[in-house]
């Protein structure tokens, strides 16, 4: 009786203590990676390996945060960013986000690069309950809430993306004749069945080729020989940035003149247009979410001034005409906003639901009127593009912002 | 000088390694086998991790010494066919729901017979020209695999997620120990089965061919046979090293296997000593480690580093673990006589 007694006074004590730490920490919570003092973010990237020139985007990330620590931090943490080489290879990614989390115990995993790699690690990252934030990857699968919340993407998806064209494509030019050069690997194919379903049932009468080249192959002007032959109107080429700028060159010294579509990938100035020649580039079309870093047009924008101050500052020398630096510059700001929104409860859970409840956040990098939204249920941060044309040296934008949000498989 | 004593007076491509010193010795194995039995109890679930991946790039290290350090023929292609050890469990387990231990064997097999198939056209040829060719099976593996035909069951350039299996009998064990005392068994079974390989008739075989092709076919060896064998049996065991590789990663794509996992096969097996089996395991650490340390020492100039670190290693110690090992033994020798 008396140990009964004695038991549930403790177990009274217990329970009153329990009560009033929960009382006095109420404002602060943490989860493993996060303290009073620092947050720590966990990336990789291919620093080596064939996507290597990908590599800058983590180095502009890790960047980006030293400016923000210098600054102060995020409500007086520090970010602690730990980034690791996958060297593109699906084995070495698992290898190295285990050790983010087992080994440096991260609080989230952000900005991971790849499609493969991605895919490698969402299982382990969601199965641990960790956020996989912001995956540097634009297939449509990670925006699924459902089988996959502790995974959200942030690019816009190819297959909106090639959705877009297909609608513009239906209602200016109908009766169009059109050949589709796709790289062979899911970046192309996505592209291929975002074109495909955005055309619908025209599909099949309206897309008279499709044309496929390998990475690996060092130029693809016979494709482009091959495909003038069957005689399009409209060419939409869904190439990486090398292949984009052959394309656009080889077309020109054909002399053929179709109506060419390059996918936002491929659309730098100073890598693409300018090495397959101004003259060549004229009337191109594609689609944008993000200002150019080679665009005199944005020299007076204040975003692009932050950004620009930024880069004299934190990464002097780097080459200001890659698109990687611009990429990595938002999504580091995506993540500092969140996790700002995140105050003082910096648990796992919290983190996940800032990162779908951002409204009308638009970084310092993006078009005018192109926000980010989330929320419960979608995982597509950004979802807007604006359609732009090849005139002189810059893209000129037309027509208003296309949202092309399309839901999960 | 007639065509025949050309060949016969060149130095042989791989250096004559006698065949007791391609193993450890009892106490050594010992030593060794205790310690990989006994370090997963005490360390993170990254580290067992990262001890099983150790050991499965060991088996296809291993796999690949038997080729060249037994038979003396190079391959730059195990990575092919560790690709095709992998998709075979992945797809197995996923589209079939074969049990994973089960798969293995299967992949093994599947493995052989590609190896074997292959060994017959690579016959005509010999040192680098074979190396360019088994060059082209690696570049083309990871092609192949992304054809539409079998995307269906390859899941294309997507990959395929496997699913991690658990301790069986309700042992108290967390996945990624058990799954490492299972690749732990399965290799210590491939390892013994090796070396008592290499010292049988096959074996012998095998090194006769190596040192001396025209005196082997002299003795009555049949050179045609046991050269595609050595290649099929090396094919079987990288196989089953990529299933267990898939299951550990719970994840196959064509880009996890590219030339580069070849080069780095190759790369472990020099570092390990060709020819010496128990290297193997030297150089597999190589292989996963020294990148990350490269990578440590600076991250925008990791390749660089790997290489210095690389040369260094093959300036220092040309044989790799096993010129290592014999000055260690050497020391221990002097040590007791003092």
């Amino acid at each position: 009786m008396l140990s009964t007694v004695r038991i549930a006074a403790i177990f009274a004590a217990i329970t009153a203590v329990a009560a009033t730490s929960t009382a006095a920490f109420a404002q602060k919570k943490y989860d493993t990676g996060a303290s009073d003092t620092e947050i720590k973010v966990g990336n990789i990237m291919p620093y080596s390996g064939p996507a290597s020139a990908y590599g800058v985007i983590g180095k502009t990330e890790e960047a980006y945060f030293k400016m923000i620590n210098d600054q102060g931090g995020i409500n007086g943490r520090k970010v602690n960013f730990v980034s690791y080489d996958d060297a593109y290879s699906p084995p070495k990614a698992v290898e190295q986000v285990r050790k983010l989390v087992e080994s440096d115990e991260v609080l989230v995993v952000f900005n991971p690069l790849g499609t493969p790699s991605n895919t490698a690690i969402q299982k382990y990252l969601n199965s641990k309950k960790i956020p996989q934030l912001f995956v540097a990857t634009g297939a449509t699968k990670w925006n699924d809430p459902k089988n996959f919340p502790w995974t959200i993407g942030w690019q816009p998806s190819y297959q909106s993306e090639a959705q877009i064209y297909a609608k513009w494509l239906m209602k200016e030019k109908p009766d169009a004749k059109i050949a589709i050069l796709y790289q062979n690997d899911d970046f192309g194919k996505d592209y291929l069945k975002g074109t495909k379903d955005g055309f619908g049932a025209k599909a099949s009468s309206s897309i008279i080729m499709e044309e496929s080249y390998e990475v690996s192959e060092p130029s693809i002007d016979g494709h482009i020989v091959k495909i003038k032959a069957a005689n399009p109107d409209v060419l939409l080429i869904y190439t990486t940035p090398k292949f984009g700028a052959q394309t656009i060159k080889k077309t020109a010294e054909l002399g053929w003149k179709p109506l060419q579509i390059i996918t936002n990938v491929s659309i730098s100035v100073g890598s693409v247009m300018q090495p397959a020649g101004f003259d060549n580039a004229q009337g191109v079309l594609s689609a944008a979410y993000a200002k150019d870093g080679s665009d005199p047009q944005w020299a007076s924008d204040p975003g692009m001034k932050k950004w620009n101050a930024f880069l004299d500052k934190y990464m002097p020398g780097v080459d200001k005409t890659d698109n990687g630096v611009v990429y990595g510059y938002g999504a580091a700001q995506t993540l500092a906003k969140v996790l700002e929104m995140c105050g003082d409860d910096l648990t796992r859970a919290n983190v996940m639901k800032q990162a779908a409840s951002l409204k009308d956040f638009a970084p310092d990098t993006m078009l005018p009127g192109v926000k980010i939204n989330t929320s419960a249920t979608d995982f597509a941060p950004i979802a807007q593009l604006q359609m732009q044309r090849f005139k002189g040296q810059k893209w000129e934008l037309f027509g208003e912002i296309i949202s092309g949000d399309i839901p999960s498989e | 000088m007639s065509a025949a004593e050309e060949i016969v007076t060149e130095a042989p491509a791989v250096e004559a390694v006698p065949k007791r010193a391609m193993t450890l010795g009892y106490g050594t194995s010992l030593v060794v086998l205790a310690a990989l039995i006994l370090i997963p109890l005490f360390v993170k679930n990254f580290i067992i991790f990262q001890m099983t991946m150790l050991l499965i790039y060991a088996l296809a290290v291993m796999a690949l010494n038997i080729l060249t350090g037994g038979s003396g023929q190079f391959s730059l292609g195990q990575s092919a066919f560790y690709a095709v050890g992998a998709y075979t469990s992945a797809i197995l387990m996923e589209h079939a729901g074969m049990n994973y231990a089960l798969t293995l064997p299967i992949a093994g097999i599947v493995c052989f017979g590609f190896g074997f198939l292959f060994g017959q056209p690579a016959l005509r040829l010999s040192g680098v020209y074979l190396a360019l060719a088994t060059f082209a099976l690696a570049t083309a593996m990871p092609q192949l695999l992304k054809l539409g035909y079998f995307e269906h069951w390859t899941g294309g350039v997507q990959g395929l997620v496997v699913t991690k299996p658990d301790a069986p009998f309700g042992l108290p064990l967390s996945q990624d120990m058990w799954l490492y005392y299972f690749t732990l068994a399965v290799s210590i079974a491939i390892y013994v089965a090796s070396v008592n390989l290499l010292r049988s008739r096959s074996g012998r075989a095998f090194m006769a061919i190596r040192d001396n092709e025209i005196a082997a076919s002299a003795m009555g060896v049949d050179v045609a046979l046991y050269k595609t064998l050595a290649f099929g049996v090396s094919a079987g065991i990288t196989g089953v090293a990529g299933g267990l590789g898939a299951i550990a990663v719970q994840f196959v794509a064509p880009d996890g296997y590219t030339i580069q996992l070849a080069i780095s096969l190759f790369l472990g097996m020099v570092v390990g000593g060709v020819g010496w089996l128990p290297g193997s395991i030297v150089g597999s650490a190589f292989i996963i480690f020294v990148p990350n340390i490269a990578e440590g020492i600076s991250k925008g100039l990791s390749g660089a580093v790997f290489g210095v670190l690389l040369f260094l290693v093959i300036f220092l110690v040309p044989h790799g673990a096993r010129q290592v090992a014999i000055v260690a033994q050497q020391l221990a020798a002097k040590l007791k006589k003092n």
